[in-house]
């Protein structure tokens, strides 16, 4: 299941964009930059911004284009208003974790890079999040949580989609 | 009378524990009775499994509660903690609780002690000394003392750092550069992450230093996007640096500039290795580069370029500071120093143990880390990270040193043990190594873009037993050609895991064990 959240660049992002691609011109390496300061503004890197971005960096779309699809934490796509991302690595595993993706993908009705029906939250698998002393762990949008369960997800989900 | 000062940790293993309901039960309860408590949201000291920690400074001296939930925190109150008071979290002096006090901490002896974004705590527990004897040495000497130390790359290819800088002080270069690696991806790992947000200065303070040394005026932390919380106070600390002339065009005044700017990764493992960090800083794909040149000598935009781990550069300031001697004292063999190891994975006793080199893992996996956290027997570790070896119960006793792994056919790397109970099938986890390569490869060289992929297959055809004994041998030839053929660590580490499991928990991927290496082991294990 899960929706597909329709690409629709508004003015007002065109905007923010347009000034976050002025301000990193200049700057060495500008690309990572200037794509994270894009995506925590407005949630994703729109594809029809390639051009723009390529010609105030001196790249191809083509360079552009490869850069994104190479790193796992950029996406084309809106998501949901909130991100989940479960750990699938080796200390999380040891402690049950993949037993907690399913049980949490069943919760959600959705599976990895999906969003769930009411547009709240989009699930993401993530590779180590450092709190492997304290496994196994999600992280919801910027925070980190220890020692989870299947329920535990639950209530933090209900507790961001009410909040 | 002057304010109590109670410590909640702010580090992202603390909060994922509940470490700021927990704070702000205690600022409420204190206001509620008229209390006027200073609340410091000091750093952890990493015994996570007491997370949330709180800690009061009394006359005698810090002491501990943990782990405390907002809803004791009303009975804490009732119990006088504010004053050192008796309750069932109470442990008594932090210093004393052995987990701690058997430790040897040097890299991290300050963290959970201070407030990791406060300059003057810094300062007031032996902070910038290091920076300040560099001043007054010259280069050469500064470089000099970091060789001497014996203190070798703490991100896992435990490179000599002093031979490292010496190229890179020798190189020819109007603009040298300082690349601190912090993308710390390895599975069971988090040391990085512990100094950037518990101790974010020594990190400045060994960078800074590094730029004096080479040359270099300028510096980037490559941080991994994981890690959001130490991107925020890593940033606050830099600016208060700043501030204070630690770092810009006249550092302490020595006429010397250092500049410092943390740049976020996102996510791509491979990162992690040191070509491919470079190119993702000039703002490419992450696809390794072929060696040489050494970054050294042609690194970032070209030029040449110190590229440390975040626990080797947080180790200078020490070093700079008591001396190479001080430093090089601890240890065995080749192995200097102390190693910050991280207990993680099916463990009870999860956390950052510092400690010279030549602990052994069994006093690691037992002494400090209580045994596994289901009770179960622990039957393999995995040491370094995804690319670290599979160790079974009869090598337990191996002592913390890079040659004694290099022995096994096995590594160090960054220092994280992985714990698994004896539910674990290691034909899976050999299967997921290659998954994890498969999906992490830069894509540049052949062996490990189509070997991970193919191994994914094998171990699938292994499990379901088709041609079983000819996919073993496919197995390991595949791995022999990644091995030998990879052009980085990645492809030609992913090797390590698949090829270590197989060899010593064989019946998990159908193979019949005989009775006398069972024996063997059981005799290794007494």
């Amino acid at each position: 299941m899960g929706i597909s959240l329709v690409n629709k660049l508004s003015d007002s992002d065109l905007k923010k964009i347009e000034s976050h691609i002025f301000a990193h011109q200049g700057v060495p390496g500008a690309l990572m930059p200037l794509l994270h300061a894009v995506q925590d503004d407005i949630g994703y890197v729109p594809e029809e911004i390639y051009p723009q971005i390529s010609q105030a960096l001196a790249l191809s779309v083509a360079e552009v284009h490869g850069f994104v699809t190479f790193y796992h934490h950029f996406r084309t796509h809106p998501v949901g208003k909130h991100v989940l991302q479960v750990c699938r690595a080796e200390s999380c595993q040891a402690m049950g974790s993949e037993k907690l993706e399913s049980e949490i993908k069943a919760k959600l009705g959705i599976d990895y890079h999906q969003t769930t029906a009411d547009g709240e939250v989009t699930l993401l698998p993530v590779y180590c999040l450092g709190n492997c002393a304290c496994s196994p762990a999600v992280m919801m949008d910027d925070e980190v949580y220890g020692r989870v369960n299947a329920q535990a997800v639950a209530d933090l989900v209900s507790e961001v989609s009410n909040g | 009378m002057a304010k109590v000062k109670v410590f909640v940790p702010r580090d992202s293993t603390a909060l994922s524990l509940g470490a700021n309901r927990t704070a702000l039960a205690i600022q409420a309860e204190a206001e509620k009775r008229g209390i006027d408590i200073e609340l410091i949201r000091n750093g952890s000291r990493g015994v996570f499994w007491l997370e949330p920690m709180v800690e009061v400074e009394t006359d005698k001296g810090r002491i501990a509660y943990a782990p405390v939930k907002p809803n004791d925190v009303a009975g804490l109150f009732d119990a006088d903690f504010l004053n050192g008071g008796e309750h069932a979290l109470s442990l008594g002096l932090t210093e004393e609780i052995p987990y701690l006090k058997n430790q040897q901490r040097l890299t991290f002896a300050r963290a959970g002690i201070t407030d990791p974004v406060s300059l003057e705590d810094y300062l007031a527990h032996d902070g910038y000394k290091g920076l300040t004897n560099a001043l007054a040495m010259t280069q050469e000497d500064i470089v000099k003392a970091v060789t001497d130390s014996g203190l070798r790359g703490r991100g896992g290819a435990a490179f000599p750092t002093g031979i490292k800088w010496n190229t890179v002080l020798g190189a020819k270069g109007e603009q040298k550069y300082i690349v601190c690696n912090a993308d710390e991806g390895d599975s069971g790992t988090y040391s990085d992450r512990m100094v950037m947000e518990d101790d974010p200065f020594v990190l400045i303070e060994g960078m800074t230093i590094a730029g004096i040394a080479v040359g270099a005026t300028q510096g980037y932390i490559y941080l991994r996007s994981e890690y959001p919380h130490a991107l925020q106070i890593l940033n606050e600390a830099i600016a208060k640096a700043v501030a204070a002339n630690y770092l810009g065009d006249d550092v302490c005044g020595s006429g010397q500039a250092f500049h410092l700017e943390v740049r976020r990764a996102a996510g791509a493992y491979v990162c992690g290795e040191e070509t491919s960090l470079l190119e993702s800083l000039e703002g490419k794909r992450g696809l390794v580069r072929f060696k040489p040149p050494l970054p050294a000598i042609e690194g970032l935009f070209g030029k040449p370029t110190v590229v440390n781990n975040v626990i080797s550069l947080a180790t200078i300031p020490i070093i700079l500071d008591k001396g190479a001697q001080y430093y090089a004292d601890y240890g065995m063999g080749r192995s200097r120093g102390t190693l910050p190891i991280q207990l993680a994975g099916n463990i009870k006793q999860g956390g950052l143990v510092e400690l010279a080199f030549g602990v052994t893992l069994r006093e690691l996996l037992y002494d400090y880390g209580g045994g596994s956290a289901s009770g179960r027997p622990i039957r393999a570790v995995q040491v370094g990270g995804p690319l670290g070896a599979y160790l079974p119960e009869s090598q337990f006793d191996t002592p913390v040193d890079y040659e004694s792994f290099a022995k096994l056919w096995a590594v160090l790397g960054h220092g994280g043990i992985v714990a698994f109970d004896d539910t674990v099938d290691m034909a899976k986890m050999a299967r997921y190594a290659f998954e994890f390569c498969s999906i992490e490869s830069c894509g540049k060289c052949t062996p490990c873009r189509i070997g991970a992929t193919r191994g994914v297959e094998v171990m699938d055809k292994i499990k379901s037993g088709k041609d079983h004994a000819k996919n073993i041998q496919v197995l390991r030839d595949l791995s022999d050609t990644m091995l030998n053929g990879s052009l980085c660590a990645l492809g030609g580490m992913t090797p390590y895991p698949v090829i270590s499991a197989l060899n010593h928990f064989g019946e998990d991927f159908g193979l019949n064990v005989s009775i006398d290496k069972k024996l063997n082991e059981k005799e290794g294990v007494a």
